[in-house]
């Protein structure tokens, strides 16, 4: 579906990524991880067309994402950054903004359609009960879902999130990685989430991309790039990784540094 | 939405009401007094009185003229805040006023209107805008933190510099000409040129139609810039269009009636209050209220102190320049509690 191949971008001279080479298969949930700073943002910006790449080319199946039409990209692509410009609106309107890339030029007014899209998306993340409310008085985790009703109205066959579950507590941290795993299991929409929770990637998604440096590091299943070499390598911190009981995924504990000189090690 | 369609339709034809009454207020208030019930008769078979030249020659253009100018100056400011998502940036604030102001002064030293025509003087006014806005694009694609506020900063440099400017212009000009400049500075509805008044009204309405091809866009801009282009908007020529179109816009309100200022700040503002952002009903409604605002501030100065007479922008200089400073320190509602 998404073919990244020998991509190198950057903002004015300096190179954030470098060589990045990856797939995205239809219906995949793909998760990337890497410490701050190196280069997982801008890769969704890439891929959005937000900067351009210096060398490289993305196919979004297999077309050339930097010859299409920006409207043609967000009818295929969904994004949900970390933004919290919200405007002056109400849910309603706001999710409703979604369908913009379908209006025509001379087209003032939403359809019937592009209103039972806009609630049936809304009822799918359980923001319909808020739909008159105005979306900067929404709590943080609401306004994730409002978010993630908006991109749907795009009925977009990827999505792309920017760590979906910053600043959230658990119960919408679960509540939201739920979410996007049914929309990926039940509707068949192709995910790619930048995360910054190791546990919550390991738990959530089938393949993890781990970028160091601007460069991919390693790539594969969870239990594949999450064990400790590669952490304390990438994330210079010393770690313990255990299996999760239940679910069976690797499992990423930390250790206090005064617990770390009891036992002995550096 | 059926109600929501209801809710803006009976706005627009409030505000339409409101324009109307106070456009036939204004036309017939002023120094010498011609009752209402006249009108009928005076149009009818009036035509070579006093009172029809003082209606129909000397109140109506005015009148007309401030529709033009008020509607297109805040549409210009509904444009411009709607892509700097800012409610403190209009065309007086980034200075394009100021530019369109000394464009129009320098054409005036060259008796550049005298050799090209008087439609020399909207399109100086215009190159000044469009130059002054050029500095502003180019500053406001350069990413950064403080951008609205030093966009803001640099807008006041602007008209500092082009006030400096024209003031030096002033200094060294003829006497003949000093009335002209004057005139400009401080922003008048006077204007004797009937060929001008109606290019205003076209400009204005046309402005007005074109602006609407935008309006989803900029909704999306409400977003920010990066989450309209993921919105599927191509951001930089959707900007720089809105850009030309305030331009224009701008140095033509100028050219034909000077430096007003503040009119594109206060009416989107008021109006966003009331009927809310979406860009769907705003633009018409600013265009509008900003129209009725404009014919109320020049009835006020042409009457307030009569028979002599105050400079428009000095009436809207005051109100908007105060509700400024206001909304500085009240940020926060103006923002939408952002």
């Amino acid at each position: 579906m998404l073919e990244i191949k020998n991509l190198t971008c950057g903002y004015n001279s300096k190179f954030i990524l470098q060589d990045i080479n990856f797939k995205v298969g239809k219906k995949e949930l793909l998760g990337i991880i890497g410490p701050n700073g190196s280069g997982k943002t801008t890769l969704l910006r890439a891929i959005t067309r937000v900067i351009k790449p210096k060398k490289g080319v993305i196919f979004f199946e297999e077309k050339d994402v930097s010859q299409m039409q920006y409207k043609e990209l967000a009818k295929e692509i969904a994004v949900i950054s970390q933004s919290f410009e919200t405007g002056f609106m109400t849910v309603e309107e706001f999710v409703l903004l979604g369908r913009i890339p379908y209006y025509k030029q001379f087209q003032f007014w939403e359809t019937k359609e592009d209103l039972e899209i806009a609630s049936r998306c809304m009822k799918l993340t359980g923001t319909f009960r808020l739909k008159e409310r105005l979306v900067q008085e929404l709590s943080g985790g609401e306004r994730q879902l409002a978010h993630i009703a908006r991109a749907l109205t795009q009925e977009p066959k990827l999505l792309l999130l920017d760590e979906p579950t910053a600043h959230l507590d658990i119960t919408h941290q679960v509540g939201i990685l739920d979410l996007i795993k049914k929309l990926n299991k039940e509707f068949g929409l192709t995910v790619i989430m930048v995360l910054h929770d190791l546990n919550l990637a390991s738990e959530y998604c089938q393949r993890l991309i781990l970028i160091n440096e601007g460069r991919i590091h390693k790539a594969g299943r969870p239990d594949e790039v999450l064990n400790y070499q590669v952490i304390e390598e990438v994330y210079k911190t010393v770690v313990v990784v255990e299996k999760n009981p239940i679910s069976f995924k690797p499992y990423i504990l930390l250790v206090s540094e005064e617990e770390r000189q009891k036992r002995g090690k550096p | 939405m059926r109600k929501k369609l209801i809710y803006w339709i009976v706005w627009i034809l409030a505000l339409g009401g409101i324009l109307l009454s106070i456009g036939i207020f204004s036309l017939f208030i002023g120094s010498s007094k011609i009752p209402l019930n006249t009108i009928i008769p005076l149009i009818l078979g009036g035509k070579g009185t006093t009172e029809y030249t003082i209606l129909f020659d000397i109140r109506l253009p005015r009148i007309i003229l401030g529709f033009a100018v008020g509607g297109a100056l805040s549409l210009a400011g509904v444009i411009l805040q709607g892509m700097f998502r800012n409610p403190l940036v209009e065309p007086y604030t980034l200075g394009i006023s100021g530019g369109a102001a000394l464009g129009v002064c320098l054409n005036i030293v060259f008796r550049l209107h005298q050799a090209l025509g008087v439609l020399s003087l909207p399109l100086s006014g215009f190159l000044g805008a469009i130059l002054v806005i050029l500095f502003v694009y180019s500053l406001s694609i350069r990413r950064g933190i403080l951008k609205i506020q030093g966009l803001l900063l640099c807008g006041v440099m602007i008209s500092f510099i082009s006030s400096s400017l024209i003031m030096l212009i002033l200094a060294i000009s003829r006497a003949e000409d000093l009335h002209g400049i004057v005139f400009w500075i401080m922003g008048s509805l006077e204007e004797p040129n009937w060929l001008l008044i109606k290019l205003a009204f076209l400009v204005s309405i046309l402005g007005l139609v074109i602006s609407y091809l935008f309006c989803f866009r900029l909704n999306a801009f409400s977003l920010g810039e990066e989450e309209a282009l993921h919105l599927g908007i191509n951001v930089e020529r959707t900007k720089r269009s809105l850009f030309v179109l305030a331009s224009i816009l701008t140095g033509f309100s100028v050219s034909v009636a000077g430096i007003i200022g503040f009119v594109g700040l206060v009416v989107p503002h008021f109006v966003r209050m009331f009927i809310g952002g979406d860009h769907r009903v705003l633009l018409i409604s600013s265009f509008l209220c900003g129209a009725s605002f404009l014919i109320f501030c020049d009835t006020l100065a042409r009457t307030i102190i009569s028979p002599l007479e105050l400079p428009v922008g000095v009436i809207t200089g005051i109100l908007g320049g105060s509700l400024f400073v206001y909304a500085l320190s009240k940020r926060q509602i103006f923002l939408g509690g952002k």
